[in-house]
């Protein structure tokens, strides 16, 4: 057990940068979203007004629905195929660490690489999905919004369904032999070992993927602007877009403030889902 | 669990990753003319001046050279900052560790649009912005508590044996924490810095906002031309592929962690 003192020392080089790089700025964004300013000189306070505005406003709430609407599409697609393909992960050998080296890669794929390869793989005359579709004797046509939905949703299970493969296959890998031999002994069928011996065992790893994409997805910014730039019209601006055009293209502080501090709790409110998710109870619990 | 027949499914979802990158291999090796003259699966002439235009142009090149120097800034303070904190976590329990914990937790999950406009007004008031450093320390928002999560899980598997035998030997606490902890948790720091690297290598947003003319980092030079990402799409795919490269080292020489990196350390 450490003293208090050592405590503080040993925390206060962390907390000093989350300060920074993570309190001020966020006291700043609440500050901005009760005040009105011109031109970031003089400040006046104006209570509740931009919150009041803001949720007038039905660009917000559109927004804020897309980006609802993207982030259940993708895990609708998401969990149940990257379970699907962990499930039938070969156990061992070098296909299986092969395929785990691949479906990392687009993981740690800079940002705008995966929307640069996703805008040219949808680009007439050169891309591989209007090729595709030429296949069928249909059009990729990116002036549509189904079309430009499917391209994202594409896009988004080709950058981020690895992750889940790779939590469920560890996760299932976790799973010691004796249950599986057990099992065989009893003549449990597929679905029972699944039922009874590899969910109860991914239940964790995957709330904590869904939780993640959840997550990720609905604050997707990079890939879609470099993708559809938003459109056909605004049907592909999503929460992070239209708040980054408030606040930087518009320079509207007060609003942008305050559907900052409004996004900010739907952050907090999935990361304590996902808090109770890993740390069940003050005895930590072996994940 | 060993399936007798091959793994088809996975398989399948194999070729959806790597058909892709394959292509955008291949375009990387073709002119403009071979791209957009149809569809080919193998370069007819491969040539190398997409990445020749690449390495003769310092805007070019200098992009990565910018992208890495943050990059490897932030995953030094990340850490360093960590290592201690990470070691109160597990050690401490003192009150409020669930509390600190769970702030942590909420930063990593943190949408960067939502500090963009502060970190903008920040480092522009500090005389920091197109510095590694703003750059550095505006992602460590996201790599300071996942470093710390990180390290929390290898630290906590370290006996605690092993510090009270450090204290009774007269080590302390800080002698201790890099004569003994550190050495002993090398590989758990290897992971960590890895990863805090790799986070802010492909973060876009706030990179390019914080940079001006300086440091632009390749992704910013991507989209330096706007919407006409697509005026040259044999350079800009080569570019692309030496952006794949980093991620591609780092999963190598971490694939036994990989689950790790991705969910706080609380997958192993």
């Amino acid at each position: 057990m450490l003293s208090p003192v050592k405590t503080a020392v040993l925390l206060a080089p962390a907390l000093a940068v989350m300060t920074v790089a993570g309190l001020i700025p966020l006291a700043i964004v609440a500050f901005y979203s009760v005040h009105d300013t011109f031109a970031g000189n003089a400040f006046i306070f104006v209570g509740l007004e931009w919150y009041r505005q803001l949720l007038a406003t039905p660009e917000f709430w559109a927004s804020l629905g897309r980006s609802l609407a993207f982030a259940l599409l993708a895990l609708a697609i998401q969990i149940p195929l990257g379970l699907a393909v962990a499930l039938k992960m070969p156990s061992s050998g070098w296909l299986s660490g092969a395929l785990i080296v691949l479906f990392a890669l687009p993981l740690l794929t800079p940002a705008i690489v995966v929307g640069y390869l996703w805008k040219v793989m949808s680009l007439e005359g050169a891309g591989l999905l209007p090729f595709a579709a030429g296949l069928f004797g249909g059009r990729w046509d990116m002036n549509a919004v189904a079309t430009s939905w499917a391209t994202l949703a594409l896009m988004d299970a080709w950058h981020w369904t690895g992750l889940v493969v790779l939590l469920c296959t560890a996760g299932l890998r976790a799973i010691p032999d004796d249950h599986y031999r057990a099992a065989r002994i009893d003549g449990a069928s597929r679905y029972a070992v699944f039922r009874h011996i590899q969910l109860p065992k991914l239940k964790q790893v995957l709330l904590i993927a869904i939780l993640l994409r959840f997550m990720d997805a609905f604050m997707v910014y990079t890939e879609p602007v470099v993708v559809t730039r938003g459109g056909p019209g605004v049907s592909t601006t999503f929460l992070s877009h239209e708040l980054v055009q408030t606040a930087t293209i518009q320079f509207d502080l007060g609003e942008g403030g305050a559907m900052s501090v409004l996004y900010l709790l739907i952050v907090l409110a999935v990361s304590w889902a996902v808090f109770r998710v890993i740390m069940p109870r003050p005895e930590r619990s072996d994940a | 669990m060993t399936p007798r027949h091959p793994p088809l499914l996975p398989l399948l979802f194999a070729a959806f990753i790597a058909i892709p990158v394959y292509w955008l291999v291949t375009m990387s090796f073709k002119t403009n003319g071979e791209i957009f003259g149809g569809l080919t699966p193998f370069p007819a002439a491969p040539t190398l001046d997409n990445y020749r235009v690449i390495f003769s142009d310092p805007d070019w090149w200098m992009g990565y050279v910018h992208a890495a120097a943050y990059a490897g800034l932030n995953a030094v303070i990340a850490v360093s900052v960590a290592v201690p904190a990470a070691y109160a976590l597990s050690r401490g329990g003192f009150r409020g560790t669930r509390a600190l914990l769970f702030g942590l937790l909420a930063f990593r999950m943190m949408a960067p649009a939502i500090l963009l406009i502060p970190f903008v007004e920040i480092f522009t008031r500090a005389q920091l912005m197109d510095t590694y450093l703003a750059v550095a320390l505006a992602h460590c928002f996201f790599n300071v508590p996942l470093a710390i999560w990180i390290l929390e899980g290898f630290i906590s598997a370290v006996p605690r044996e092993l510090d009270e035998t450090a204290a009774l030997d007269g080590h302390s606490t800080g002698r201790f924490l890099i004569r003994i902890l550190v050495p002993q948790i090398a590989p758990g720091i290897a992971v960590t810095a890895f990863f805090c690297f790799l986070f802010s290598w492909v973060e876009f947003l706030l990179a390019n906002a914080l940079t001006v003319i300086d440091i632009k980092p390749i992704g910013a030079i991507m989209t330096r031309l706007g919407g006409v990402m697509t005026a040259d799409v044999a350079v800009f795919s080569a570019a692309s592929v030496i952006g794949l490269l980093p991620g591609l080292v780092l999963i190598l020489a971490v694939r036994k962690h990989l689950a790790r990196g991705f969910s706080l350390g609380r997958v192993t």
